[in-house]
């Protein structure tokens, strides 16, 4: 077969599956609430010192990180935790792989549509908020802050990829559309807090005396704190809470390398699922 | 057989020109019209197991272009594990399933798939769509023009709801979205699982009308239904199913004398003693609650029975019913249950 019409079929699951997402009204509202954080956050940056007002293009894009790490995961888990459950309840699954089309075909297919939903989203939201920033501070000089957003925007993307995999192949296991629900959530809940929390404990109970060589690897295998080790690069890593800070000192392209086999790994697993199914 | 219904307006038997010649030149293109004696469907004593559980029990069947096939049978008799086995979505364990010469599980499955349609039992499709675009949507990954989505959503009568989201759909309009969904790319095998639920009586009977069209135009067409009544007329052979085996296979005409039912005649008026003398021997009568006269003989002592009753001025009217497809089923379906309680 020629690229062209292996393409075809990936290309017209992804155009649908955009569409829907603009018919969900998933990308206004995704952007809206990137846009209402990160102007929130920028104007009201300095509450916690008593003051309103922009603290600073480092503080402002840290503390954005550290409540899109909560937030990213789960739009994408909600995005797209019933693309495969959800169409065989619907009967269109069935339909589908009678079409000419492979099932990689079907969810490379979907992942493009689901990724572009994310990754338009997040840049208008974000990037309509650094425009706002832009324009109404004066302390903030254009360069850095077109820098930082625009990582900050990329590895935001990447994180939510990472977590449209991990939602098919959620979706590619689960009997019912209820079920790849619940799951979703624990999975979140896992990946942002659990894990942690737990990396925290190791931290406290050892007194920081164990593994300050391997622990900070460890911060690598949760695709969260890749995200939050990636903003965090241009900032002073003591002012960092958590055990994020462990992790200072790895350079953003490695970060983005980890975030991109982040996305490819579960993307991976999850079309060797889906065949299973 | 009777005679085949025409459509029932003009609009229905103008509309079926188009997929008709569209059906006409896929032939040219698709990988199976290369050897022209080949069945569309030639399946071997195929077995598929799930576990312990055999959902389908050495099937045979041979289907040749132009033909139309009622599957029938009860819920997991293995109706939709066969239809599973023609689209290539399971493999057989035992046997072999060859769909134009090819095996619909092996590497020509996608060229295989452009020259088939299949409509499932209750698809919903994608409720924030319009119809129209759910039909550009199929109508791209099968490789269909976009003119015929357009084409397709007229004829089956959704061209004034095409705008409208599917969510607003009655369970008919759906229907309808699904067939012709399934005519997309003018297909030379149709496989429709319970095509008329939710389908009024005139958009059933247009429907069928469609069936005869794509019959006489050389498409196979595997109908799956459990409205009985309705497919009877348009079937040319008839497939019931039970516990994974087959129970009956061939023309109606074969599985009535396979079965020996008795046609029955209803008798209006008091027929005197000389034509039921005429009755043949081993015909049996019985007065019905509503004062009619109910003769049930053997179908081929029919002329000599009415040929007695209608000289008899006695008589004021009488109807004939031949053993339907449902009595068929209700017989060889009875048969399996006490196969199955005494093994």
């Amino acid at each position: 077969m020629n690229p062209a019409s292996v393409l075809a079929p990936v290309l017209t699951v992804a155009a649908k599956e955009f569409r829907d997402g603009l018919r969900n009204r998933w990308v206004a509202a995704i952007a809206i609430v990137c846009a209402l954080l990160a102007v929130g956050l920028a104007t009201f940056g300095a509450a916690a010192s008593g003051q309103v007002g922009f603290t600073g293009l480092a503080t402002t894009i840290a503390s954005l990180a550290s409540l899109a790490v909560f937030l990213i995961p789960l739009i994408a888990l909600l995005l797209a935790y019933d693309s495969i459950v959800g169409e065989d309840e619907q009967g269109t699954l069935l339909l589908l792989l009678t079409y000419p089309l492979s099932r990689l075909q079907l969810l490379a297919g979907k992942f493009l549509g689901h990724g572009a939903i994310l990754a338009v989203s997040t840049t208008l939201g974000f990037g309509l908020a650094g425009l706002v920033i832009g324009i109404g501070s004066d302390k903030v000089a254009t360069g850095p802050l077109v820098a930082a957003l625009g990582l900050f925007i990329v590895s935001a993307t990447l994180l939510g990829w990472a977590f449209v995999g991990i939602a098919y192949v959620i979706s590619a296991g689960a009997s019912e559309k209820s079920r790849a629900a619940g799951l979703a959530l624990v999975v979140w809940f896992a990946f942002v807090l659990v894990f942690d929390l737990g990396l925290l404990g190791f931290l406290v109970a050892t007194g920081g005396a164990i593994g300050r060589d391997w622990l900070p690897w460890l911060l690598l295998l949760n695709p969260a704190d890749v995200f939050r080790l990636a903003n965090l690069a241009g900032f002073d890593a003591n002012a960092t809470a958590g055990p994020v800070s462990i992790g200072a000192g790895f350079p953003v392209p490695l970060l983005l390398a980890v975030q991109g086999a982040w996305v490819l790994a579960p993307f991976a697993l999850a079309v060797w699922r889906f065949r299973r199914r | 057989m009777m005679k085949l219904s025409t459509p029932l307006l003009p609009a229905g038997s103008a509309a079926m020109s188009v997929p008709v010649a569209a059906g006409a030149s896929a032939l040219a293109q698709t990988p199976g019209s290369a050897s022209r004696h080949e069945s569309v469907i030639d399946i071997d004593r195929a077995s598929v197991r799930y576990g312990h559980h055999c959902a389908l029990d050495g099937l045979t069947l041979r289907l040749d272009a132009g033909e139309v096939l009622g599957l029938l049978g009860h819920n997991g008799a293995g109706k939709t594990t066969t239809m599973k086995l023609i689209l290539g979505l399971l493999a057989p364990q035992a046997g072999q399933v060859r769909v134009f010469g090819e095996d619909p599980h092996g590497p020509a499955a996608p060229r295989l798939r452009l020259a088939l349609g299949y409509l499932p039992e209750n698809v919903s499709f994608y409720d924030n769509l319009s119809g129209r675009e759910v039909l550009d949507f199929f109508a791209r990954l099968k490789r269909a023009p976009h003119a015929q989505a357009t084409e397709l959503l007229e004829r089956v009568g959704l061209a004034a709801a095409a705008g409208r989201r599917v969510k607003t759909y009655s369970k008919g309009m759906r229907q309808r979205l699904g067939l012709a969904q399934a005519l997309l790319g003018s297909p030379r095998l149709l496989l429709l699982d319970e095509p008329t639920v939710g389908l009024d009586p005139l958009a059933t009977r247009e429907f069928y009308a469609r069936v005869d069209e794509l019959r006489r135009a050389g498409t196979t067409i595997i109908l799956c239904s459990h409205v009985l009544p309705g497919v009877e007329r348009h079937i040319d052979r008839a497939l019931i199913l039970g516990q994974g085996r087959v129970l009956a296979a061939g023309s109606l005409d074969a599985l009535r004398e396979q079965a020996g039912l008795p046609l029955l005649i209803h008798v209006r008026g008091s027929p005197g003693p000389h034509a039921l003398a005429a009755l043949p021997a081993g015909s049996r009568t019985r007065m019905l609650a509503d004062g009619r006269f109910e003769i049930a003989l053997a179908a081929h002592a029919k002329l000599d029975a009415l040929r007695g009753l209608l000289t008899d001025p006695a008589v004021h009217d009488l109807d004939i019913e031949p053993p339907s497809l449902e009595t068929l089923y209700a017989h060889f379906g009875s048969a399996v249950a006490g196969e199955g309680e005494s093994a």
